[in-house]
């Protein structure tokens, strides 16, 4: 590694499955420079950042970077505060329930700020942003624009040397853009130490910077300042020397677009008059009007959070609109229009096709919605694999794939079914310059051969240039609109980006106080930087308090778990009962004497029976029992009574239901006893005192009147506060997966242990506050007393709550889809807790299995806490066993959960 | 006609979604199999090998005899001890039965004194302490009566009493323990996987796709509907057959054509039900924390744990209008009691109009949070 490299390559091969993202590469990356990474889509760009900032596992390879070798865990700890990494995708690593304010500060405390730098660096970033105005703004309610800025200011928070941006501004208008790069240039200028590496598809902007990398398949095809790469292609335009430096095979075929003139049309396709939308208080589009003709190409331009979206989505009918009126062909736009949406092609601003299903299962199943038939489907299929190049990539997800070729697939989608209308919003973002040209050759073609209309947004300027028409929007209104070189006109001005940042100046100018920063105070590093510490409280606590917030932030999660358990407390409480009684019987008497009668009473009259309508004959026996009717019946033999007095002992059968054996054991127990009392009474009736030679003198204890209550209550505390806690934080860890912020947790210096404990802490609060509920609820309400020591039994609550959501976690970190993590926490708590914890039955009546899971879980020790303390009064004396259990497994499974989870994307 | 390719063509998506799942299909197949079989043999025969401890203050022939009556696999071995460990034992729920036999016990009992025996029941465990205790007492009864046999013959009871009990002759608790963990765990995954699919597609922006495409929110949900519930269908049919069946030896009864219709009505009702509770929540930790706390009533007040007649009535009655309630009902009377359509009809009946009910109302909310 040369001294001026801030990261320096060797070597280094990356596969995805079988796909190869980079191949035996060698590199250095200038220090202190601002470094371009061009190229088409998926050649590895996002790759090779990835393992520059240590968020993904190097399989093969050397990656230095500072020096350090970031194959090295211990290196990487050091090494890893000093870089800064945004990862692609507008706001992907941000958690949108958290105000912008709560995001900058939480990732402050992962960098170990104290509450003073914190609060003077997060005033200096967003003020020099012009996010000040916005501090206490859910992070999901701001436009993208302004989310990739709060993205920016989350990595420098902590003044990195290194700053690694992933496409900052794809999908970002061109005024928040050149603000963006503005912001760069001066935290450069400040700190001039300072290295950046961006992955950009804008060939503009890759043009102001130091030094470019152009990059295919997998490999470095040049390297040098952008005057250099120009001159060696001889080239004038980076976007042109970028297709020059292409293989041959990759830029044949590309030729410059020409659109030839369109045919005037009387036709109207899309009309929009008074158009509003309003969401609360916010009108997100204000009284928008327009009138598209048949085979127009109509560009939408507008800053980020302008209302683009938003219209787009009342033209498909996806969002209802509170005044105006929208028509296509005519036809008032309504959502249960079905017939419409198939002459309609739409493709929304986020990546909205199933990720689980291959490229092409996603045609397919799009062909198959739109009823294409058998042929058409055939070669509408192959005819877009071809045209958006995605061939190679057919039998894959795209989840695996690169945001551009992931846009390709959903444009693909959307013009699957030859469409009149297509409405693509933002649909060229993130797709590299060649495939942009392409699509384009295939819109204009569809346009003035096809007359198909195309409404279109974009941030690129060269793509508005091409349309017919264009509007420009700002804060839910239209601020002019007409043909690019008219609006250019208009403004004096020979390029379109000017005019549209001067149009869009004097708006918000017109709307609110310029937003001028003059002087950016981002300050210089005052803390001494080493090496961060092994364990760190601040860190932890930031995890802990991002979870709480968001906690809170979901008041109704936060109920159901307090109010939800409550009430399950209430029900289960009273339903579980072992004490059966009103079990129902009846009685098929074949002798019909007052003898008879006189048995079946002994029955009838316990309050354990309930008797039915007599039965007549063995047929209608066999048929009640089978429906349930009746669980026991009860034959008396002809010539009972006769029998009975002449000693003759005569048989009454019982036929007991044994579907359910618990209840029939009961039922058979019953029986007995009141057969006994039977030949009790018979034998003091008849003067022969028969009575028994041992008196069994039967104590309950504990439970006295053995009421199913005072067993239940306290039995019902460790189920409930198994299973909620556990699914509370079962979400923790895969959620970030699934969503994407868990990138934080790889690249910052959040450790394993602090992840995790932070994201625990919380629930373990919450958990504690449910146990004291539910033993108010027990004492107060049930009347069940609590005869021991309630700190003792708080303490053991405490160190199960712990392994509660010691399981959660552990589930999180394994499963990596949140479905799958509900259902192992279902799983794995409902049935463990409830059948092999001692509930009903012992765990020392188990076997097998049943018995070594009974033996581990934590419910089977926790109750028998709760049973010792609340109904026996007992303490550590008699208790420690069931203590020193919980105790090894709270900790067994949080290092479980530790070992479980990895530091890095593989 | 398009209706309907659409919920298949919808309905093979959520297939192939699913089967990008290992893991979700590894806990698949764990519930039906490994899961079924531990809980089937996870409920034990009450009493079932119940602890107790005995103090002998006597160590007389009658009272060995009485000790050595206490066999598995209704008691573990008894533990022979003193007073005080007796006290602590059942404080710590080592033993959940002691007796004691005072000195002479033998001695009085040949003079017909008739000797006290005491008998402590840990009533914490209420599901043992009936049973239990009346079993001990039968036990000494029995033994005591046969030992006096030789001196003093009693004579036949006066009235006999004949016991059988109809379809499931020995009690066996597994086949009932199987059969109604299979029912669970039908009533689980159907739930989990059409609620979760909701909340997936929602917060991935799938669903409003969809929504720009001729496809109505009707069949959104039939689609998943259907393939989820054939997914659980098939793993509790396999199920059923290979685990219950040969695997843990259940002699299942009945028709099965009928136990398949009436598990088709089931799952239409609990997978409605998990969609109504994908447009319930707003995120999956919401929908999981309100999953779980429905899975655990009913699991347990179905009548599946403990009998129904055992609940108070509001409780029962509250249960009528949950889908599991029915099908555990219908589940014993096809499997265990052979019943006909004759029998079951009200059954069936109940869980389509539970289904109907959770179906539109969910297809209610879908239209109106998708608007």
């Amino acid at each position: 590694m040369s001294a001026n490299a801030v990261a320096a390559l060797s070597g280094v091969t990356l596969r995805y499955g079988k796909r190869t993202a980079l191949e035996a590469l060698t590199l250095d990356i200038p220090a202190r420079r601002m470094v371009g990474l061009i190229g088409p889509d998926g050649v590895g760009k996002s790759s090779l950042l990835a393992l520059i900032a240590g968020a993904r596992r190097i399989q093969s390879g050397q990656v230095q970077v500072l020096g350090a070798n970031m194959a090295s865990a211990t290196q990487r700890r050091v090494t890893g505060p000093r870089i800064a990494y945004m990862p692609q995708g507008l706001g992907r690593n941000l958690y949108p329930t958290l105000s912008v304010r709560e995001n900058l500060e939480f990732f402050a405390r992962l960098f170990g700020q104290d509450a003073e730098e914190r609060e003077r660096r997060i005033h200096d970033l967003a003020t020099s942003t012009g996010l000040e105005r916005f501090t206490e703004r859910p992070v999901g309610k701001l436009s993208g624009g302004m989310k990739q800025k709060l993205g920016l200011c989350c990595a420098l928070i902590h003044d990195p040397d290194l700053l690694i941006l992933d496409e900052p501004t794809t999908g970002v208008d061109p005024l928040s853009r050149s603000q963006f790069w503005e912001l760069i240039a001066r935290i450069r200028h400040q700190q001039a130490r300072m290295s950046v590496i961006v992955a950009t598809a804008y060939m503009d902007e890759a043009s102001a910077f130091d030094w470019l990398i152009a990059m295919d398949a997998g490999k470095v095809l040049d390297q040098g300042a952008p005057a250099t790469l120009l001159e060696r292609t001889g080239c004038d335009s980076l976007e042109a020397a970028f297709i020059q430096l292409l293989p041959a095979e990759k830029r044949s075929g590309h030729t410059d677009l020409e659109i030839p003139p369109r045919k005037a049309h009387d036709e109207v396709a899309i009309e929009a008059h008074g158009l509003t939308k309003r969401f609360g208080d916010f009108t997100a589009v204000d009284h928008v009007d327009f009138r598209i003709e048949r085979g127009e190409i109509f560009g939408f331009l507008g800053s980020n959070g302008c209302g683009k979206t938003t219209t787009m989505k009342m033209l498909t009918g996806l969002l209802p609109f509170d005044e105006g009126q929208a028509q296509l062909f005519g036809q008032p736009v309504a959502p249960e229009h079905i017939e419409t949406r198939r002459r309609v092609g739409y493709m929304s601003q986020a990546f909205s096709l199933y990720n689980e299903l291959t490229v092409r299962q996603n045609i397919d199943l799009h062909a198959r919605l739109f009823r294409l038939p058998p042929q058409r489907h055939a070669t509408r299929r192959r005819q877009l694999l071809e045209q958006f190049e995605l061939q190679g990539v057919e039998g894959q997800l795209p989840g695996s794939l690169p945001l551009g070729i992931r846009q390709r697939l959903s444009l693909a989608v959307a013009m699957l079914h030859e469409p009149e209308i297509l409405i693509l919003d933002e649909p060229t973002s993130g797709v590299d310059p060649v495939a942009r040209d392409r699509f384009w050759e295939l819109l204009v073609r569809m346009s003035r051969e096809d007359g198909v209309t195309i409404f279109i947004s974009t941030h690129f300027m060269n793509e508005a240039l091409r349309c017919d028409r264009i509007s420009l929007m700002h804060a839910g209104k239209v601020l002019d609109s007409g043909a690019p070189r008219a609006l250019m006109a208009r403004r004096g001005h020979d390029n379109l980006e000017q005019t549209f940042i001067d149009y869009l100046k004097d708006a918000s100018e017109a709307a609110a106080p310029p937003a001028v920063h003059e002087s950016i105070t981002v300050a210089a590093a005052t803390a001494p930087r080493g090496t961060p510490p092994r364990f760190s409280w601040r860190r932890l606590s930031s995890y802990a308090r991002r979870e709480s917030m968001e906690l809170r932030r979901d008041p109704i999660r936060a109920t159901l778990a307090l109010a939800g358990t409550l009430i399950l407390m209430f029900i289960m409480g009273y339903g579980i009962n072992m004490d059966v009684e009103d079990l129902s019987f009846a009685v098929l008497d074949r002798d019909r004497t007052t003898t008879s009668d006189n048995y079946v009473l002994n029955l009838s009259g316990s309050r354990y029976f309930k008797e039915k309508a007599p039965l007549q004959s063995y047929e209608e026996m066999d048929e009640r029992l089978r429906r349930g009717e009746i669980s026991l019946a009860v034959e008396i033999p002809p010539g009972f009574g006769r029998d009975l007095k002449r000693g003759a002992s005569p048989q009454v059968a019982f036929w007991v239901d044994g579907a359910m054996p618990s209840r029939a054991q009961t039922i058979i127990g019953y029986v007995q006893g009141i057969h006994a009392t039977y030949l009790q009474q018979l034998a003091q009736a008849s003067g022969n005192d028969d009575s028994r030679p041992v008196e069994v003198a039967l104590r309950y204890r504990y439970n006295p009147d053995v009421r199913s209550l005072p067993a239940m209550v306290p039995a019902m505390i460790p189920l409930l506060l198994m299973m909620i806690p556990a699914m509370l934080t079962a979400l923790g860890v895969v959620r970030e997966k699934e969503l994407g912020s868990i990138t934080n947790f790889y690249v910052t210096p959040v450790t394993r242990l602090e992840f995790l404990l932070g994201k625990q802490l919380p629930y373990v609060v919450m958990g504690m506050l449910n146990f004291f509920l539910l033993v108010l609820l027990s004492v107060f309400v049930f009347g069940v007393p609590l005869k021991g020591s309630l700190p003792m039994l708080s303490v053991a609550a405490l160190l199960y709550v712990f392994c509660a959501t010691g399981f959660g976690l552990l589930v999180s970190a394994l499963f990596n889809s949140q479905i799958a993590a509900v259902f192992g926490t279902a799983i794995g708590t409902v049935v463990p807790a409830i059948q092999f914890s001692g509930l009903l039955y012992p765990v020392s009546a188990l076997e097998g299995a049943s018995a070594v899971i009974g033996h581990l879980y934590p419910t089977s020790h926790f109750l028998i806490i709760t049973r010792g303390i609340f109904s026996k009064a007992l303490g550590a004396a008699e208790l420690w066993p069931s203590f020193l259990a919980l105790l090894v497994t709270s900790p067994l499974l949080l290092l479980a959960s530790v070992a479980g989870l990895k530091k890095q994307e593989k | 006609m398009s209706t309907l390719s659409n919920i298949l063509q919808l309905g093979i998506k959520e297939l192939r979604t699913l089967a990008r799942d290992p893991a979700m299909l590894l806990l698949i197949a764990y519930t039906f199999t490994l899961s079924v079989y531990s809980s089937a043999n996870g409920i034990p025969e009450t009493p079932h090998r119940a602890s107790i401890a005995v103090v002998d203050e006597d160590r007389s022939p009658i009272t060995q005899r009485i000790i050595d009556a206490f066999q598995a696999p209704y008691f573990l071995e008894p533990v022979l001890t003193d007073h005080a460990d007796m006290d602590i034992g059942m404080d710590k729920g080592r033993y959940t039965f002691t007796l004691d036999f005072p000195p002479d016990f033998q001695q009085d009992l040949l003079r017909g004194r008739q000797p006290s025996i005491q008998l402590n029941v840990d009533a914490t465990q209420i599901s043992q302490a009936f049973t239990g205790a009346g079993h001990i007492q039968q036990i000494i009864d029995d033994e005591v009566a046969s030992f006096l046999q030789h001196s003093d013959m009693p004579s036949a009871q006066p009235v006999q009493a004949v016991i059988r009990t109809r379809y499931n002759p020995n009690l066996t608790q597994s086949w009932f323990g199987a059969v109604n963990e299979v029912i669970n765990q039908i009533t689980m995954l159907s739930i989990i996987l059409t609620g979760a699919a909701l909340i997936r597609e929602r917060e991935h922006g799938t669903i409003e796709h969809l929504l720009v495409m001729p496809v109505t929110p009707f069949e959104i949900m039939a689609a998943k509907v259907w393939s989820m519930g054939l997914v659980v269908l098939v793993a509790a049919l396999l199920s059923l057959r290979f685990v219950v069946g040969d695997w843990l030896g259940v002699p299942l009864q009945g028709s099965m054509t009928l136990f398949l219709a009436g598990t088709i009505l089931h799952l239409f009702a609990t997978t409605s039900m998990g969609i109504f509770f994908g447009t319930v929540s707003r995120s999956m930790p919401q929908l999981g924390l309100l999953i779980i706390l429905t899975l655990i009533p009913l699991r347990v007040l179905s009548g599946g744990m403990t009998p129904r007649e055992s609940m108070p009535e509001t409780v029962q009655n509250i249960m009528l209008l949950t889908p599991t309630t029915h099908f555990v009902e219908f589940g014993q009377n096809i499997l265990f009691r052979d019943a006909g359509l004759e029998t079951v009809w009200p059954q069936l009946l109940a869980l389509s109009l539970i289904g109907t009910a959770f179906f539109l109302v969910a297809l209610l909310r879908l239209r109106r949070s998708l608007a």
